[in-house]
């Protein structure tokens, strides 16, 4: 590990004893009965993440990482473990945490407004203080004036924009956010991380990011989890010391490029294991 | 070579060739027709030419009260398609939000729509008569069990994801019903709607040959009685603009009901 390595390092650890963990994932499980077989999609999982913290959540697809998230937002039952929030043990999905789904989820019979007021609206609050929030939002995600439009009407990247307002609009305790911009194009995907990024800046949110994408996971994150596939487990910690606020060109710089090498170097270790397990069944003389 | 654009598979062609392709067909049709008919190659009894159904109508209007058998068909059509709607919707609703409400309703509802319609149309007579009522029953039976079973399909359909998101968002299991399930059920639901409209009216006039003493399959039944052929042809033509009519009139409500599925601002 290099000097400038150490140095923030223990900035991090400073910061880390300061801050309470406001979400704590314990040993959380998750196993699946399929055709008389039981599927581990997650395998013992921990980990914390602390008030006003980005934490991304790195890995493969197929590797867990969405079943994490379901199981924070409270959509789907651990088969082990628990999950706590401002030391409140979850049951059942909540308005105190906050999900952005890959896929694109806005209602399409509401508007753009209407949607972003979806949760408010819920809780009872009345309209001019709901269109006050929503103003805000629209404003935050760049979208003046698209107030009354319906999402057919919306490219990926704006409906991706409006989920992330909804969300915000409701102001939950945690942000979950699976793969958001794992459908949108690369240039659009740039744009939305850098727009995310000045939302969370702004809006001091704590986030849980799940992404595919090893740039991505670098950049957005305080601390990135390397996740590994079949059973899904948290491999490493790898925390991110570049400053913030950060801009798109820190991508090109050589702590973004040394923090890249090691956990592609990580990747690497776990997909030849995995590899030569695949291999070494098929050649041993034992199953021949 | 300049037609050889127009074949291309799945490809578009001018609007204007559309539409007059589908004139030209039509003409087409209406003159082979009047050839058939002016020509004398058909005899009138087995196909009328357009000059005599513009009069069988004229006189059916005039003397043989062919409105108050409108009147009688639309109004035992509405009744018996109203019913099984207000009935078999919700119904629908439940079984695909609900499985303990499918598991209690699907078999029954499953084993009974492969029972056609009119086969119960002798049960009815014997059991209520042949009054407006068993016209209605026929309707009922024929449209209220493909209504729950579609519906029931539409419901599943709805994304679980959005489901989920309205979750996340607060709702409660009520509050995604009403605020998700629903909303998002609804085109499905309509069309649902159309569809079944069009089978009520085959019920209708399936129910008025066999038993009656009003309506357009009456009329239909009668014309054939007296060898009047334009008659029967009227019937026919007045029940498929009756249900051009309905079509378009579901049509506008679908789109002003839903502008979101166009696109469009609120």
């Amino acid at each position: 590990m290099t000097a400038i390595r150490k140095e923030y390092l223990k900035v991090i650890d400073g910061y880390s004893q300061k801050a309470e963990p406001k979400l704590k994932v314990r040993h959380v499980s998750k196993t699946f009965a399929q055709k008389g077989q039981t599927i581990t999609a997650l395998q013992d999982t921990t980990f914390d993440v602390r008030e006003g913290e980005f934490v991304t959540i790195l890995g493969p697809s197929g590797c867990g990482k969405s079943t994490i998230l379901k199981v924070i937002a409270g959509l789907t039952e651990p088969s082990s473990g628990y999950v706590m929030l401002n030391d409140r043990r979850i049951f059942g999905p909540g308005s105190d945490r906050g999900m952005v789904f890959q896929g694109y989820t806005l209602f399409p019979w509401l508007t753009v407004e209407q949607n972003i007021g979806f949760g408010l609206q819920l809780k009872g609050m009345a309209k001019a203080e709901r269109k006050e929030i929503i103003e805000h939002y629209l404003h935050l995600i760049g979208l003046n004036g698209f107030g009354r439009m319906y999402p057919n009407n919306l490219s990926g990247g704006m409906k991706q924009r409006v989920a992330i307002a909804r969300a915000l609009a409701n102001d939950p305790e945690v942000l979950l956010m699976d793969e958001p911009f794992g459908a949108l194009d690369a240039q659009t995907r740039t744009v939305m991380q850098e727009l995310l990024l000045n939302v969370w800046e702004e809006s001091k949110k704590t986030i849980l990011f799940v992404t595919h994408d090893i740039d991505e996971a670098i950049f957005m994150g305080d601390r990135v989890y390397v996740m590994t596939a079949r059973p899904g487990r948290l491999k490493a910690e790898i925390p991110v010391p570049i400053p913030r606020p950060r801009e798109f060109s820190v991508k090109t710089s050589p702590l973004f490029m040394q923090l890249k090498a090691e956990i592609l170097e990580l990747i690497r270790e776990e997909s030849w294991k995995a590899a030569s397990e695949v291999g070494s069944k098929g050649w041993s003389p034992t199953t021949a | 070579m300049q037609v050889k654009q127009y074949f291309k598979l799945k490809e578009n062609i001018p609007s204007r060739l559309y539409i007059g392709l589908g004139l030209f067909s039509f003409g087409a049709l209406f003159l082979l027709w009047c050839i058939l008919t002016y020509g004398g190659h058909v005899p009138a009894l087995f196909l009328p030419s357009p000059t005599d159904i513009a009069q069988q109508f004229w006189l059916m209007v005039t003397e043989m009260n062919l409105f108050s058998d409108i009147v009688a068909s639309v109004y035992r059509v509405s009744a018996g398609f109203l019913l099984a709607s207000i009935i078999g919707v919700p119904i629908g609703l439940l079984m695909g939000s609900f499985k303990i409400a499918e598991g209690l309703v699907e078999p029954i509802v499953g084993f009974v729509r492969y029972m056609p319609a009119s086969a119960f149309i002798p049960l009815l007579i014997l059991w209520i008569g042949i009054g407006d009522l068993q016209k209605i029953a026929v309707i009922f039976i024929g449209t209220f069990f493909q209504q729950v079973l579609m519906v029931r399909d539409v419901t599943k359909n709805v994304s679980q994801e959005l489901i989920d998101t309205s979750y996340t968002l607060g709702a409660t299991q009520k509050a995604a019903f009403l605020k998700v399930v629903l909303p998002s059920a609804l085109p499905g639901i309509m069309d649902t709607l159309r569809i079944t409209l069009g089978w009520a009216w085959t019920y209708l006039v399936v129910a008025e040959l066999v038993a009656a003493s009003s309506g357009l399959g009456y009329m239909i039944m009668e014309s054939q009685r007296f060898l009047r052929t334009a008659g029967i042809i009227v019937g026919i033509l007045v029940i498929g603009l009756l249900g051009l009519i309905t079509d378009s009139l579901f049509k506008a409500a679908y789109n002003k009901m839903f502008p979101w599925l166009q696109g469009g601002v609120e």
